[in-house]
């Protein structure tokens, strides 16, 4: 059951912080990877540029329209990848996937900074997808940036 | 029923009447009409409606999401049981007593959605899947037939994509080309623009919606009708959202053919109707090949069964059809007219309080005279997606998102609207739990 409380905590203050003031939003001039995506359902969208040196993403950058937690979920994402090893990244992207499907372990990983205010979206499976979005994003441009000869 | 002049009458009567009180603007008070709908008792109604009856998020359900599809009175639930337990049987060409009874089940439907539509003859009806079946139906059938390079095709931009992506494809395969009427800031398709497009004498068919899905715009269909027959084209009618919520007479409407759904107008899923004018559906080449459609098989070629039977292959969804009728016989019991003017009565209500609210910004036509149950908006920047969560959580379901008008929404420069709709068992208190909820929405993202 949904409690006032439960929704509460899904629109916390951080989130709809991100949402009104979203972090690296913009355009890259130069991009070494540079993907559109959307939600086909509910038409929330997202394009996300990354520049990526010596394995490392050194800027990125998102455009998007969508809901306050589609939004929130990828300001907080480029704020916590920029300047951080490509790995590093990823490893972000699956410990944030594993919180969306309710594993309380991925909740309490400090390293998820901003991204563990989303939590309570575990608790809403119908907007699952929207913070998702974002790092489906990120995922299909580390991708991109690794070039079609690294099939590994 | 089914002259537009009446409902209009009636229209005007539902919403000024002292009864619905709050009007934001008041119209003039209309003619008495002669004969005036009696309003619904809708608490009675209500009782043959199960999902109703149900809480949702620990709050009692208030099914705002009409538009999307409508719930399911017991009558129709009963019909589609009472079929599979007595009469189940495939139709047609079965000797036995269950395939009779099946067949005079499915055809008794069809001629009773034929009289619901105000039509003499039970094989201009053509069982669909829905509404967007019976648009790809004509737009392959007819268009592949009577298309060509110079040909226009007539749509709006407040066109379900069902009512423009069949359309979209039959004309690349054909080489004609698309022409759309543009939609007014009040929500409105304008009569002059109708006349210049078809100044040009290439119009071949227009295509459009006779209620807007996403706004709730009543369009005047006759006026256009007159319009496109005197330049000697053909009109489709997307009646997904009119036969649901408004009388329908296919002959006083104009149409030459009326696509429509059964699960809008209380009906089951993945059933529909197409009706086209005799002459033009058997001047048609059949659309799907195989079982039911044929008369005479042969290697190389096969010769084709009388309508309605031509445009029906396969087995077909028989279940459907006679909830379908049931459906069409609970809403005539009702009465279509006194349906549109609830659902007015209830719009008049909604939008006197809505335009209340703070940072509310309300589309579609002012007066509710001219909606069917449709209110489209946004509310300050809370995302629509926002909006549908906080108002589920209190048991408020409505929808949000571009509700597969994406021309729409760029013609208004939004990605998406939030969207409550009523339907015959709406009640104002329900209308009030919709308000107080979009406080929530304004107290959380305040």
């Amino acid at each position: 059951m949904t409690t006032d409380v439960q929704l509460s905590s899904l629109y916390q203050h951080l989130i709809l912080d991100h949402y009104r003031k979203p972090r690296n939003k913009g355009e890259l001039q130069e991009a070494t990877a540079d993907v559109h995506m959307r939600n086909p359902t509910c038409g929330d969208e997202i394009r996300l540029q990354l520049q990526v040196e010596d394995g490392v993403i050194s800027d990125v950058r998102f455009q998007g329209e969508g809901c306050s937690i589609s939004q929130a979920a990828a300001s907080m994402m480029t704020a916590l990848v920029k300047g951080a090893p490509v790995a590093d990244a990823l490893g972000i992207a699956s410990r944030f996937t594993a919180m969306m499907h309710g594993d309380p372990e991925a909740a309490g990983d400090r390293t998820l900074k901003d991204l563990r205010a989303l939590a309570g979206v575990a608790r809403f499976p119908v907007r699952v997808k929207c913070a998702l979005l974002g790092f489906d994003a990120l995922q299909e441009a580390v991708k991109q940036a690794a070039g079609p000869d690294t099939g590994t | 029923m089914g002259n537009p002049d009446r409902v209009d009458a009636l229209a005007s009567t539902a919403i000024s009447s002292p009864a619905s009180g709050q009007v934001a603007n008041p119209r003039p008070d209309p003619v008495p009409p002669l004969d005036p709908v009696p309003p619904l008792d809708v608490e009675r109604l209500r009782k043959d409606f199960p999902a109703l009856h149900q809480e949702v998020n620990g709050h009692p359900l208030v099914y705002l999401d009409n538009a999307a599809t409508s719930q399911k009175p017991v009558q129709v639930l009963d019909a589609i049981r009472g079929y599979y337990e007595a009469d189940n049987a495939n139709v047609h060409r079965g000797i036995h007593e269950l395939s009779r009874r099946a067949t005079e089940a499915y055809e008794g439907a069809r001629q009773r959605v034929a009289r619901f539509l105000g039509v003499e003859d039970p094989a201009e009806v053509i069982w669909t899947r829905g509404t967007t079946e019976g648009i790809n139906l004509v737009a392959a059938s007819w268009g592949s037939a009577n298309l060509g390079p110079g040909d226009e095709i007539l749509l709006s931009d407040m066109e379900h994509h069902s009512n423009l992506v069949p359309w979209q494809l039959i004309a690349r395969r054909t080489g004609a080309a698309l022409r759309f009427l543009d939609v007014t800031d009040q929500g409105t398709l304008r009569l002059e623009q109708v006349d210049e497009i078809l100044a040009g004498g290439r119009v071949r068919l227009a295509a459009l919606t006779q209620v807007s899905n996403a706004l709730g715009t009543l369009n005047p269909i006759r006026e256009i009708a007159d319009r496109v027959h005197a330049a000697g084209a053909l009109l489709l009618v997307d009646g997904a959202q009119g036969a649901a919520h408004a009388p329908v007479d296919v002959h006083a409407l104009g149409a030459d053919f009326y696509a429509f759904s059964g699960h809008k107008l209380c009906g089951p899923t993945g059933i529909g109707v197409l009706w086209g004018r005799r002459e033009l559906l058997e001047a048609m080449p059949p659309y799907m090949g195989g079982g039911e459609m044929i008369s005479l098989v042969e290697r190389d070629m096969s010769t084709w069964a009388p309508l309605p039977h031509t445009f029906e292959a396969g087995t077909p969804n028989i279940a459907g059809a006679i909830g379908m009728a049931a459906a069409v016989d609970y809403l005539e019991g009702v009465g279509p007219a006194a349906i549109l003017a609830h659902e007015q009565s209830l719009v008049a209500y909604a939008l006197a309080q809505l335009r209340e609210l703070p940072g509310i910004r309300l589309f579609g036509p002012e007066e509710a005279s001219d909606r069917a149950g449709v209110v489209s908006f946004l509310l300050g920047d809370a995302h629509p997606h926002d909006i549908s969560t906080i108002l589920d959580a209190e048991g408020v379901a409505i929808r949000a998102g571009h509700h597969c008008t994406q021309l729409l929404m760029r013609r208004y420069g939004v990605a998406a609207t939030a969207r409550a709709s009523f339907y015959l068992y709406n009640t104002r208190e329900e209308v009030d739990r919709l308000v107080r909820s979009l406080e929530t929405v304004r107290t959380l993202f305040a």
